[in-house]
């Protein structure tokens, strides 16, 4: 008999051999046994349940959303509704595109050109190169594009977008490094009127959202763009990493208090991260996602597709 | 936002008959609450499950301790555990006996090498040091354009290259010889980002190792980075024997939980955190800080721990109760700032906390001697019973206060709403929001 922390209890040689087996168990592979097991097993049980909440939190879905649709299984299960692990996959899908449709929707028509695309996210989200990407996407459905190289700040931000700008043949509207971004972003808005293009497309330096005064930084800019064309900023993108966890949720809610975003760029999904934390982001935030990454190269931007990128993160 | 994990502990306690008394049940309990907290800090899931086992181990080998209140106990093991896998203090780099000493700087796409690098050559020349850095990332855009610019603005010479050299390999022999040969002692090569399993690209890294047999490769991750920190740092790791971690854009509020995941699967030392884009925002690595933030916690923990090397124990812990279940009363407040005299200067206590937002300008702050001793002069002259619930001081009260002390009502006033902000404070601290509420307090002698 031992006194511990939770009462006393009696020494029970076996506790922690037992815990010991149930952690080698869960690190021999768990993707493809949830695979194996979905295929295999008729029965749902507790394990298979852990399973499932393996697969969906290293999505990096979170804690929450993942609860919520495991509570919702279990509910069925125990109505007997379900009574086939087989229909598991099913249901789970069937509830992520329910959460991604139901944030879907279209951005709005521009009536007037140019179109003033607002750039933002986090340090080293992908940003510039997914304007790299978009530039080339308007050009090709035949959109006259201007770039805006309002990130003034990071070294050689300029010189990167103007290699985008030369990759895809769109002229980049800069100023010297240091220079107030909204003074260059009513330059570009002017440029783009006077030379009438369709889209403006603007980058805006990473900045953490817990940033109080470069936020602020990105509603001058909204407001910039409002005076000079009405209506402006049309779209505001946020480019999240797909490497990004839990913290993703946070960026989402303060850029979209300070910049108003209307859709999302998950960007680098080439990797093996699944970006999950755009499922939560879609359903407290209610924001679309519009593309993802897949790479460095000039073709690499694709619309997000629901079903697919769902289908994506039971893959190992 | 997030309930502070103690805070749900509380709860957890609280709700049971007979408060502090624990069952297997409520055991339960509060490991699921721990669990969660560490999911939402990003720990990966593997990792967490570990975790939770270990502490659950620990927990029923423990002794109850009269003292302690279940929460801080159970919180307290946690962080413990945290520490042991965060590993110790670790910001030292190996150099080679053949200068120049190479390291590599690798990482996935915009972890920050380029800046991370620029911060480390202005790092070693503090250090006495001679650093050059080279940028081998031939890919990327303006890559080698942004080391320059980041190379001029620490003043510290980087090898730029001919329009020739377009190979990773070759710049980075032609840097090392051009270090050789004018006497720096240290090669930083910033490489381009890459994914983990982009095969030719891991295999250029291990081609650099091969050729140049660095004695750092540092692998640079992003505190933000979620569940599959775990992938990227292992492949990494098993290509190149990684040798140390800088975990950077530890100057927002992500909980930084990959730091664990990364140090559980590499096994290597965590050397420095990125605290910002400006070049001198580098920091050596602390495990406390980093445990009690990942337990979104703020430095609390870590105070206290200081804290019990100063006082006596039985102190420390009651002192932590207070702080956790928000019963600071004014006597712990004079308590506490006798404490602080034997604690050492009060910068030091508050270079302990995370360096977010208003926090940093606090540590500047000096600390008056003379005012310190009239706060104590001041609470000194109330009643237990004034001290204990400092609602009742009312304008006659504040009189009588002021008399007895040798002070002026309005001192006294002061005081009474500084300690209302500190209780804030300290509500605060321990539910890790640090930064926010700081800007409007001080504490009375600062
Ligand atoms: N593999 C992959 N890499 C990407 C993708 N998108 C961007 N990158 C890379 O990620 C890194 C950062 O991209 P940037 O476009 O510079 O990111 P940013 O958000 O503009 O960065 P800052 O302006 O510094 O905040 C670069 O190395 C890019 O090549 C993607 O979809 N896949
Ligand atoms: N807030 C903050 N930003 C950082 C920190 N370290 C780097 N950054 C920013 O993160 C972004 C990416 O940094 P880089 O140094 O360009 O990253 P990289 O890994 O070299 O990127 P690639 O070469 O494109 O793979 C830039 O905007 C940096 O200013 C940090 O510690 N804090
Ligand atoms: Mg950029
Ligand atoms: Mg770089």
């Amino acid at each position: 008999m031992i006194q511990t922390l939770f009462g006393s209890v009696e020494q029970e040689p076996s506790l922690l051999e037992r815990l010991k087996s149930g952690v080698a168990k869960t690190r021999a592979g768990l993707v493809s046994r949830l695979e194996e097991t979905l295929a295999g097993r008729k029965e749902i049980d507790a394990d298979l349940l852990d399973e499932l909440e393996y697969t969906l939190i290293s999505a990096d879905i979170g804690v929450r959303t993942t609860t919520e649709i495991l509570e919702r299984i279990r509910q069925r299960v125990d109505r007997h509704l379900v009574g086939d692990a087989a229909e598991l996959r099913g249901l789970i899908e069937e509830h992520l595109l329910e959460i991604l449709e139901a944030s879907d929707h279209a951005p709005p028509l521009v009536k007037e050109p140019p179109a003033v695309v607002l750039v933002v996210g986090v340090n080293g989200a992908g940003k510039t190169t997914t304007i790299g990407k978009l530039a080339q996407r308007y050009k090709a459905e035949g959109r006259g594009v201007l770039l805006c190289a309002a990130d003034t700040f990071r070294a050689a931000a300029i010189d990167q977008l103007e290699v985008w700008g030369q990759r895809t043949g769109v002229e980049v509207i800069r100023q010297k490094p240091g220079a107030d971004p909204s003074a260059v972003l009513f330059d570009a808005l002017h440029s783009a009127r006077a030379r009438k293009v369709d889209y403006v497309i603007v980058d805006t330096a990473g900045r953490l959202q817990t940033k109080a005064n470069l936020m602020a930084e990105l509603e001058k800019m909204r407001r910039t763009a409002g005076r000079v064309v009405p209506g402006a900023p049309h779209e505001v993108l946020l480019v999240l990493d797909a490497v990004t966890g839990q913290n993703g949720l946070e960026q989402a809610r303060k850029f979209t208090e300070s910049s108003g975003v209307t859709g999302l760029v998950l960007a680098k999904l080439d990797g093996t991260a699944k970006g999950g934390i755009v499922v939560a982001i879609a359903r407290e935030l209610n924001l679309p996602i519009r593309y993802i990454g897949i790479g460095e190269q000039v073709g690499d931007l694709l619309p997000f597709d629901a079903a697919k990128y769902i289908q994506s993160i039971f893959e190992p | 936002m997030f309930e502070n994990l103690s805070d749900k502990l509380q709860r957890i306690f609280k709700n049971l008959r007979g408060e502090g008394r624990l069952s297997a049940a409520n055991m339960e309990a509060a490991l699921r609450e721990i669990r969660v907290a560490l999911l939402e800090a990003d720990v990966n899931f593997r990792v967490v499950k570990q975790l939770i086992e270990n502490v659950k181990v620990k927990a029923m080998g423990e002794e109850v301790l009269a003292a302690l209140s279940p929460t801080q106990q159970v919180v307290k093991i946690v962080h413990e555990e945290l520490i042991k896998i965060l590993g110790s203090h670790q910001s030292k780099l190996r150099f080679s006996n053949d200068p120049p000493s190479v390291m590599l700087i690798v990482g996935l796409q915009g972890s920050g090498k380029t800046t991370s690098t620029g911060k480390l050559a202005r790092w070693l020349s503090r250090n006495s040091h001679a650093p050059m850095m080279v940028s081998v990332d031939v890919y990327r855009p303006a890559a080698r354009e942004q080391l320059r610019v980041v190379a001029k603005e620490v003043g510290l010479p980087v090898y730029t290259g001919t329009e020739q050299e377009t190979r990773p390999l070759d710049l980075a022999r032609s840097a090392r010889r051009e270090a050789a040969n004018s006497g720096r002692d240290v090669l930083l090569v910033d490489t381009a980002g890459r994914l983990h399993i982009d095969e030719d690209l891991m295999v250029e890294l291990q081609e650099l190792k091969e050729q140049f047999s660095p004695v750092e490769i540092l692998f640079v991750a992003d505190a933000m980075t979620g569940q599959d920190a775990v992938k990227s740092a292992e492949e990494f790791h098993k290509r190149l024997n990684i040798t140390g971690v800088i975990l950077t854009k530890m100057d927002g509020d992500a909980r930084g939980g990959a730091a664990l995941s990364i140090r559980h699967v590499t096994g290597q030392p965590l050397k420095f955190v990125g605290i910002g884009e400006k070049l001198d925002a580098l920091e050596p690595f602390h495990p406390d800080r980093a445990a009690s933030r990942i337990l979104g916690m703020g430095d609390m923990l870590s105070f206290i721990e200081k804290a019990e090397e100063a006082i006596d124990k039985k102190q420390a812990v009651e002192m932590q109760r207070k702080l956790i279940e928000n019963e600071f009363t004014l006597e712990d407040f004079r308590d506490q700032i006798r404490q602080l005299r034997k604690l050492g200067p009060l910068e030091s206590m508050l270079s302990m906390m995370p360096k977010v937002g208003m926090l940093k300008d606090l540590k500047n702050v000096k600390v008056d001697e003379q005012e310190m001793t009239r706060v104590v002069a001041i609470i000194d002259s109330m009643t237990p019973r004034e001290r204990a619930n400092h609602l009742i001081i009312n304008g006659q009260r504040r009189r009588r206060i002021a008399k007895g002390s040798g002070t002026t009502v309005q001192e006294v006033n002061q005081l009474l709403k500084q300690y209302g902000e500190a209780r804030k404070v300290m509500k605060s601290l321990s539910q890790g929001m640090m930064g926010k509420k700081l800007g409007k307090f001080k504490l009375p002698f600062m």
